[in-house]
């Protein structure tokens, strides 16, 4: 029995190997499929949440919108895979999801040797500490000796170490696997300190239960650049996802939006709108998509900005600014390469 | 005729070796090793390859690359820039430690439990049986986190402790107890402890002999107690009390000094002690009613006390039936160790398959290590249990 047991297990992973290695053609399953298998996180505001009726929403959710959108030319044909930290690169080397859009941090480590390709960069990122403010701690130098909650498997673990030795400072790391429990023993008192990207900060600090009661510490202490993350070795699927991206990012630079994407795709001169809509231009042909893959992208999910303000900018709960998050000519860092 | 039965009865040529049942057998076997290590082949032949082709990295070189992150708990020195590898050691030694004091303190608590269930105090066998059915049918996940959640994150912060007196202290971070420094002339006391218990050990053989030869008895383990303490308690002062208290301290945010049991490991080993507890317990009842009550009452008839009774005539054969099925039980609070990761306790799961997992991405390599830690562990605990079932075994005459 035994035996049988073991040979079953081990043919299961034999074969899981070889049917995802038969599956080269990400874009082509997808299209028989109909859907697009997206992992995304557990649950964190502002990135990628249920709200009250189940629907996913949030930043990295856009980005998996945009492909749906390019791809099958239906934004809502996503299927979404939560993951935790821990899980989700298995998860994509399996091929038991297409996309990782998962505030995952773009590292060399990961990129070389995990059998992954990072397709760009949906928000910049760094490092921050969340406080209690009855502890009365300004700066992230008054923290030695503190107890600091992480969640396991993140770059976020190892910028902690850095960070604490090149200072001369001891913590206790207390480790959970989801970045819920570690809010849980934040609030409970397990540790002093939340650690996290300060995007994931301003977006817990909502599930407190007083969220005014807690204050993120001014250092930045890490760049976390977050962004989609695919399979290395199908430079198709590659290309989509990237230039999925760049679509919506040109799209806020040209001044292109849902809102007014009809109307500029009637009237329109500007010959780098129309090729963004699909009217001209190296249209989908390179890609294997259908000639309106930008258009449907602008016009079901929005170019970025509109993306940055419905999830995590002025029009939501986080309030977070622009900042470094803006378009190049606007003192940001976000520059999509031209579309032509 | 004789001659000619013979003949018909040995063929004069060799049987066609399909015809020969043992021939046939091997040719099987010989078919059935060539499958499986062909499949193994196949196997793993096939995971290397689309490793390679996706250009994800295999080997074992990731174990002596620098870690780069720190553990909570670590038996042995580590930080941040010792290597992967050792993060392996600190795991499996947390998970060692666990489960070490978990079967400890499971069969313990196992074997009170069992004999008291069969008490013929109502109050004391119904508080054992209400204990019993409680634990045994609550999964553990669920205990592990009500002793975690319900209970010990209900504990005050460090500002607040509970003070326990003698330097001890109780907060949601655990207890601080005072952590003994030892200077030089302890030694001395520490000879001393080991020269009494070898004197214990002569003095109980030569109680067995004296009370064999004369029927006197010796009242041994009273006097065992007093030697164990007044030997080595003389030795101590006689050196000068060669012993300091290192006490926690509140410093900062925390308390500093001494020894910190985390709450994590407070938690896991409460819910992984009286989950096992009841199993032990039940095994050890079935253990104790396997032995038949004419043992006992020929006990009763040759003058033997209760107590006695149970220690020196029901136990003894109660063990042959109780000890495999503990070792089942052992076996089980080992492996049930790994739900540690559910609470954050660093055993080897949490930080080997978790931790260092993530940040090498070597799956496949640090899984198969986890399994073959666990495998080996098990399979010497099985080993030692079944050397002891064989001693304690009725030989029969």
């Amino acid at each position: 029995m035994k035996k049988i047991a073991s040979v079953a297990a081990l043919s299961a992973i034999a074969v899981g190997m070889s049917t995802a290695a038969q599956a080269e053609g990400t874009l082509d399953a997808v299209k028989d499929k109909g859907f697009v298998q997206c992992g995304v996180s557990t649950g964190l505001p502002g990135f990628s949440n249920p709200d009250e009726k189940g629907n996913w929403q949030g930043m990295d959710v856009d980005v998996c919108r945009a492909i749906a959108a390019a791809v099958l030319g239906d934004a809502s044909k996503v299927k979404y895979i939560p993951l935790t930290a821990k899980e989700r690169f298995t998860a994509l080397q399996s091929g038991e999801i297409d996309v990782l859009s998962r505030n995952t941090t773009w590292t060399q480590t990961r990129d070389t040797t995990l059998g992954l390709n990072f397709a760009g960069v949906n928000y910049y990122d760094g490092q921050g500490f969340l406080v209690s403010k009855n502890l009365g701690v300004k700066s992230a130098k008054e923290l030695d000796g503190a107890a600091v909650c992480i969640q396991s498997g993140t770059t976020t673990e190892l910028n902690l170490s850095d960070y604490f030795k090149l200072n001369n400072m001891q913590f206790d790391p207390i480790v959970f696997d989801t970045s819920d429990q570690t809010v849980k023993g934040f609030e409970a008192g397990r540790c002093d300190v939340l650690t996290s990207d300060q995007s994931q900060l301003y977006a817990l600090r909502i599930k407190l239960a007083d969220p005014s009661s807690a204050m993120v510490l001014p250092e930045v202490i890490s760049k976390e650049p977050l962004g989609p993350v695919v399979r290395q070795g199908d430079d198709q699927w590659f290309n989509i996802v990237k230039w999925s991206l760049n679509a919506m990012i040109n799209a806020e630079e040209l001044g292109l939006s849902s809102a007014n994407v009809d109307s500029m795709k009637e009237s329109s001169d500007n010959p780098s709108i129309k090729r963004l809509i699909g009217l001209e231009g190296p249209k989908g042909e390179g890609l294997g998509l259908a000639d309106d893959w930008g258009y449907q992208i602008v016009k079901q999910v929005g170019n970025y900005g509109e993306v940055f303000e419905r999830n995590v900018g002025a029009g939501s709960p986080l309030g977070i600014e622009r900042g470094i998050n803006a378009l190049w000519n606007q003192g940001g860092f976000l520059y999509a390469p031209p579309m032509r | 005729m004789p001659t000619d039965v013979n003949k018909g009865v040995a063929p004069s040529s060799k049987p066609k070796f399909w015809n020969d049942p043992d021939k046939r057998a091997m040719l099987f076997q010989v078919l059935m090793i060539l499958a499986i290590v062909g499949f193994f082949y196949y196997v793993i032949n096939n995971a290397l390859t689309n490793l390679d082709n996706r250009g994800i990295t295999t080997g074992f070189g990731f174990l002596s690359q620098a870690a780069g992150f720190d553990i909570l708990l670590t038996l042995v020195p580590f930080d941040s820039s010792y290597s992967f590898g050792r993060t392996f050691i600190v795991g499996l030694l947390n998970t060692l430690l666990v489960s070490f004091l978990g079967i400890i303190l499971a069969t313990l608590l196992g074997f009170v439990m069992g004999v008291a269930r069969l008490s013929h105090n109502w109050l004391v066998a119904k508080v054992a049986a209400v204990y019993i059915e409680t634990f045994r049918n609550i999964p553990l996940l669920l205990q592990i986190f009500f002793w975690y959640v319900a209970v010990l994150q209900t504990l005050p912060s460090p500002r607040q402790s509970i003070e326990l007196g003698a330097g001890s202290f109780l907060n949601i971070r655990g207890l601080y107890i005072p952590s003994p420094v030892f200077e030089s002339g302890f030694s001395a006391v520490v000879i001393a402890l080991v020269a009494t218990i070898i004197g214990i050990v002569f003095l109980v053989r030569w109680n067995h002999k004296r009370q064999d030869a004369t029927g006197k008895y010796f009242p041994v383990g009273w006097a065992s107690l007093a030697l164990l303490i007044v030997v080595p308690g003389l030795v101590f002062l006689l050196a000068g009390s060669p012993l300091s208290w290192d006490y926690p301290e509140l410093r900062g945010f925390n308390f500093r000094g001494g020894t910190t049991i985390i709450p994590e490991l407070i938690a896991l080993l409460l819910a992984l002690t009286i989950y096992t507890g009841t199993f032990i317990a039940e095994t050890v009842r079935a253990g104790i009613l396997a032995v038949s009550h004419g043992q006992t009452e020929a006990a009763h008839a040759l003058g033997l006390s209760n107590s006695r009774t149970l220690r020196l005539v029901v136990i003894p054969q109660a063990m042959r039936v109780i000890i495999p099925p503990l070792t089942s039980q052992h076996l089980n609070l080992i492996k049930n160790s790994s739900l540690a990761t559910a609470i954050g306790y660093p055993d080897l799961v949490s930080v080997f398959m978790g931790t260092t997992l993530n940040q090498t991405g070597q799956a496949i390599e640090i899984i198969f290590m986890t399994m073959a830690v666990y495998l080996t562990i098990n399979l010497l605990v099985s080993l030692f249990m079944n050397w002891y079932n064989k001693r304690v075994a009725l030989v029969e005459r």
